[in-house]
């Protein structure tokens, strides 16, 4: 149970070796965590994860094997973690950036990527929602973009899922509403980390643990959706009242 | 708009979003009325896989009446009181509140036997609390005056309890996890008058306060402190008596002794100004109380409401914190570790967490129930806003000082301590399971308090 000051005793993290998921948990108050479920592609990072937070003094963490990509295991899967006792916190934090031009040349992979960015998510989303629903209580944050808000000619297949994701997110928002259930909704910026390596820098860049202070803060708060940095939030408004022609040449 | 029902997502029939006082982490259940102990028998057997948990008036703090997914009983209709005025006992239905109680009992020249500082508390709730009031140190609490009580424990089986019973104590105090109280009978106080006899004092510190509390107490069958928690002196305002006899009432009140007319004078409005509980106005609601109350003061006849329940004037009090909400940290620790008192004070108070109610008593012998929360010493309980910086680890450091002087923590006020706190602080607590275990094998009784702490 989360408890009067907002401390989760189980969490749940979809995409395990997620810097930002790792880096939220890393900020919660640890005496309460008497369980953490790393679900993941098995690997060697996610087992380096797993030791990591037992290292660090996490109790019981485990590690689940997920693929987003198998959308008919994400309801087993869930309810295998929730049957295991009621989970308090759920993130949504798997995703992949994709290549643009790969994307273009050769729409397959933009394919895995929506199926990974939106169906995936979709799918977990719901699972999670229905589970957290019966029990009456939790939060599920999801990892959402500014990317979404409105897609460039750079990144518009990420874009595209993010956006997609980002009015799925919404609307599940509302259908919690009042039912002791919170979703949070972050857009964040571009994150400095493994998925952005290599990347040319955006302004406004953040590291997953600036993301992750402001996860925890806006679940204590009861916020709905957020940007990070906050900025974006007037920046990206901004943004979507550009005229085409202008948007189409901005260099980010 | 309507979303055909084959969505999980969607609200059911009797589905609501319940809380503690303390308004801090709500959770859906599906709330069921019951009119009768053949209705709790079929809702027990009937109870899902998320379990079942009766509600009285929802005024414990935390999350001890609430129970996400479950099904709550709501026994409100359950409230009929018949009193044996010949005998002095009163026997009704666990959902009858102290304030139908009182209403029913005071013109007949009785009193409750004990009181916690708000009426609007349950009978039932009352015994899964085992609440305690200004006269602990002299006569213990409800529980105590408890003679026999019906409960339909986890097995579906309706059963009548009695002090000998090891069943009767686990569920004194036991939280509702036990059994669901159905009925009740208790002895009551004979009173002459609907007034009390108030001794006021007023002090410079916290330390002539305690002083005064013990050198003085055992004099007086009700006592209870208030303490300045703005101010660094712990200074306060301590308040004593007894019923008053017909003969101390002013001869134009005689005709009337026990008349009784409590009032809500005002209902805080559902939309707060944000921040009306700040720092500045409560060091100033402090400062103007300590003021308000006499040096000393000897015999004031008082109200029964406003001697017992002052907070009950204003009606959704708790509304005043915001939809933060707030905490009420209660301790109890024995006499040796009386300082902790002030250090609670002093660390709440240097994170700017400010109390309006802050209130010290002396506790008498602790009773035979494993979970019951009094013991011998003293009982401080502060309210705190939630949303206080700072005040998650301040707590927990409490905690941990009040662990080592051999303390614990109110369970119908915790909302935040640790599964491990509560072990170590409740030796008693596998004796408790031991007996639930036989109550309730399927573990059909839950509430996010026993999920939380593991119970």
């Amino acid at each position: 149970m989360r408890d009067a000051v907002g401390a989760p005793q189980s969490i749940l993290i979809l995409g395990g070796t997620s810097e930002i998921a790792l880096a939220t948990l890393r900020r919660l108050p640890r005496s309460r965590i008497r369980r953490v479920v790393l679900a993941g592609r098995p690997s060697e990072r996610l087992a380096a994860a797993v030791a990591e937070l037992t290292t660090a003094g996490f109790a019981g963490v485990e590690q689940v094997a997920f693929e987003a990509t198998d959308t008919d295991t994400h309801g087993s899967i869930i309810d295998a973690v929730f049957d295991a006792g009621d989970v308090d916190l759920v993130l949504l934090a798997f995703g992949v950036l994709g290549d643009q031009a790969e994307s273009e040349a050769d729409p397959r992979l933009a394919v895995t990527v929506a199926t990974i960015n939106y169906t995936a998510m979709l799918s977990t989303g719901l699972n999670a929602a229905r589970r957290l629903r019966g029990q009456g209580h939790g939060s599920l944050v999801v990892l959402s973009s500014v990317a979404g808000d409105r897609a460039r000619r750079a990144n518009f297949v990420y874009g595209s899922t993010k956006s997609g994701l980002d009015a799925f997110a919404q609307g599940l928002s509302d259908a919690l509403h009042g039912s002791g259930v919170h979703v949070l909704v972050v857009r964040a910026g571009f994150v400095r980390g493994r998925m952005t390596e290599g990347r040319p820098e955006a302004p406004m860049a953040v590291t997953p643990d600036e993301v992750a202070a402001v996860i925890v803060s806006s679940l204590r708060k009861g916020r709905g959706t957020v940007y990070v940095p906050a900025q974006l939030r007037l920046v990206m408004a901004a943004v979507k009242l550009l005229p085409r022609p202008v948007f189409r040449k901005l260099p980010y | 708009m309507t979303i055909s029902p084959i969505s999980p997502l969607v609200p059911r029939e009797g589905e609501r979003l319940l809380s503690g006082w303390g308004r801090t982490a709500p959770s859906m259940a599906t709330v069921l009325p019951v009119t009768s102990v053949t209705d709790v028998l079929a809702a027990v057997s009937a109870a899902g896989p998320r379990g079942i948990l009766a509600r009285g008036l929802g005024r414990s703090y935390g999350d001890a009446a609430q129970s996400g997914g479950a099904t709550v009983l709501d026994l409100s209709a359950l409230a009929q009181v018949h009193v044996d005025t010949a005998a002095g006992v009163v026997s009704c239905g666990a959902g009858a509140s102290l304030d139908d109680l009182l209403r029913t009992l005071v013109p007949a020249g009785y009193f409750v036997p004990v009181t916690p500082g708000t009426r609007m508390v349950t009978v039932g709730g009352a015994i899964a609390a085992d609440v305690h009031g200004k006269n602990h140190h002299v006569e213990g609490t409800f529980g105590s005056h408890v003679s026999s009580m019906t409960i339909v424990d986890g097995r579906g089986e309706e059963r009548v309890l009695e002090p000998g019973d090891p069943a009767f104590w686990a569920t004194v105090g036991g939280m509702g996890l036990t059994g669901v109280v159905a009925e009740a009978a208790f002895d009551l106080i004979p009173i002459s008058t609907s007034m009390v006899s108030v001794d006021t004092d007023r002090t410079a510190d916290l330390d002539e306060l305690m002083d005064r509390m013990v050198s003085g107490d055992d004099a007086y069958r009700y006592s209870v402190a208030w303490v300045d928690s703005a101010h660094p002196s712990g200074r306060g305002v301590l308040t004593r008596g007894d019923h008053a006899p017909v003969e101390r009432l002013p001869a134009r009140d005689r005709e009337q002794p026990l008349a009784y007319d409590p009032r809500v004078l005002a209902t805080v409005p559902v939309v707060m100004p944000k921040g009306l509980v700040n720092p500045l106005t409560m060091r100033a609601f402090n400062e103007a109380w300590y003021r308000k109350a006499p040096k000393h003061r000897v015999g004031e006849l008082q109200p029964i409401a406003s001697f017992f329940h002052p907070l009950d004037i204003l009606q959704d009090w708790n509304l005043g914190y915001g939809p933060a909400g707030f905490l009420q940290y209660q301790f109890a620790v024995p006499d040796d570790s009386g300082h902790l008192v002030s250090l609670a004070l002093d660390r709440l108070r240097r994170i700017g967490a400010i109390s309006p109610v802050t209130v010290l008593k002396r506790f008498g012998a602790a009773n035979a129930g494993p979970l019951s929360f009094p013991q011998p010493g003293w009982t401080l309980a502060i309210d705190v806003p939630a949303d206080v910086p700072g005040l998650a680890d301040a707590l927990d450091d409490l905690d941990g000082l009040v662990l080592a002087a051999g303390g614990r923590l109110y369970l119908a006020k915790d909302s935040r301590m640790s599964p491990e706190m509560m072990a170590a602080t409740y030796p008693r607590l596998s004796e408790w399971r031991r007996v639930r275990d036989e109550m309730d094998p399927d573990r059909v009784f839950v509430s996010d308090l026993s999920r939380r702490l593991l119970l």
